[in-house]
């Protein structure tokens, strides 16, 4: 109890630093809700479970099949007007703090089916609120990466123990106009080193060229 | 291939085939279509793969069709019969395809077609106190957007 006593509560040192450590944990195990209704969440499943663009790199791969056990809800596809209260309740069953991605031009607005459509919703934030908009028809699996990255350092911005109530205003997350795959990679590569993560794919990389060297998987020698 | 067909539809008033239509598509009359279907499905065309209906405001007539297929040969035709507009009503297909039941309940749900002796008809997709039959080309409520309109 010494430690930054003095200054009075919500301001001493030991809570600063562990509200840090809680949104950097928090913004790192995401655990994304099974949910996917259409297209988008074909694209989804691209980018959470297919070689190429494992999510696990982003500490977020633990889809849950349960809201009680999920704290991120990527709504990816249409929403109709049917599956509007049973996603509601999804919403509401899910534990705080609780965030949602928006992903996909008919999750925004009602994408293809704005007009002349008698069961879409033109966009879910009619339902539920959204964090992070993730545009595209659908958006490419580094899209959605870019609106999980956008999530996390919102996550670890907000000053989530002292105001758990409070809510951030929505962002969108587009990638830039003519951004190519491979600064998106080297972007990547730059933060993965900025956090000090491994590098599995390199490590891996070595490991294949020369089975001697000690990497993350291990080569079919070492298995015996 | 096509005898068959043609000898099919010889002794029955108002059947015809339509012409250059892939998978063949044979246009029934409203009283011979339980008939038909049961010697259809007798001759082989044991599996109802889809029903779907178009309405057609124009003609003043909504068109059934079934698409009918043959685990045996593989072979596929579609079987398309007229209703007027004011008072759809078909026969229900459930006696003889199980899988029939399901389906007009989809086109019920959709197109406002009454089913006789169909078990169980409600509505599948929509919500059941939904109104109209939003697949029909008339069809209007105030949650359409129209490109243009407030
Ligand atoms: S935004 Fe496009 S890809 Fe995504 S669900 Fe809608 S139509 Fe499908």
């Amino acid at each position: 109890m010494a430690v930054g006593h003095a200054e009075g509560p919500g301001q001493n040192l030991l809570l600063t630093r562990l509200e840090d450590v809680i949104s950097w944990a928090r913004s790192n195990s995401l655990w994304p809700l099974t949910f996917g209704t259409s297209c988008c969440a074909i694209e989804m499943m691209m980018a959470s479970g297919a070689s190429h663009h494992d999510l696990a790199r982003f500490g977020a791969e633990v889809t849950r099949p349960s809201p009680r056990q999920a704290d991120l809800l990527i709504v990816a596809g249409t929403i109709v007007k049917r599956m509007a209260q049973p996603l509601r309740t999804l919403y509401e069953q899910m534990p705080e703090p609780r965030y949602v991605i928006a992903t996909g031009a008919c999750v925004i607005s009602g994408g293809p089916f704005i007009y002349h459509s008698y069961s879409s919703l033109r966009g879910v934030d009619d339902v539920i609120p959204v964090d992070v908009y993730v545009p595209g028809c659908p958006p490419r699996p580094e899209g959605l990466f870019y609106g999980i990255l956008t999530l996390q350092r919102m996550i670890r911005e907000r000053a989530g123990l002292k105001h758990p109530e409070e809510r951030r205003a929505p962002v969108t997350a587009a990638l830039p106009e003519g951004i190519t795959k491979q600064e998106i990679q080297a972007e990547m590569l730059e933060l993965f080193e900025a956090q000090g993560r491994r590098n599995v794919h390199e490590e891996y990389r070595r490991t294949v060229s020369d089975p001697g060297a000690k990497g993350a998987y291990p080569g079919r020698g070492e298995r015996g | 291939m096509s005898d068959w067909l043609e000898d099919f539809i010889a002794g029955k008033e108002g059947a015809e085939l339509l012409a250059d239509d892939r998978p063949r598509s044979l246009l029934l009359p409203l009283p011979a279509l339980i008939g038909s279907m049961q010697a259809l499905k007798a001759q082989g065309f044991d599996m109802l793969n889809d029903h779907m209906a178009v309405d057609n405001p124009e003609g003043e007539h909504i068109r059934l069709l079934w698409l009918l297929c043959s685990t045996e040969s593989g072979e596929l035709l579609r079987v398309c019969c007229d209703l007027p507009r004011q008072q759809p009503v078909a026969p229900s297909l459930n006696a003889l395809w199980p899988v029939a039941e399901w389906q007009e309940r989809e086109v019920y749900d959709l197109f406002g077609v009454l089913y006789s002796g169909h078990p169980d008809l409600r509505r599948l997709f929509l919500e059941d106190d939904w109104e109209g039959w939003p697949l029909r080309k008339d069809y209007e409520d105030s949650f359409i957007l129209e490109p243009g309109k407030p």
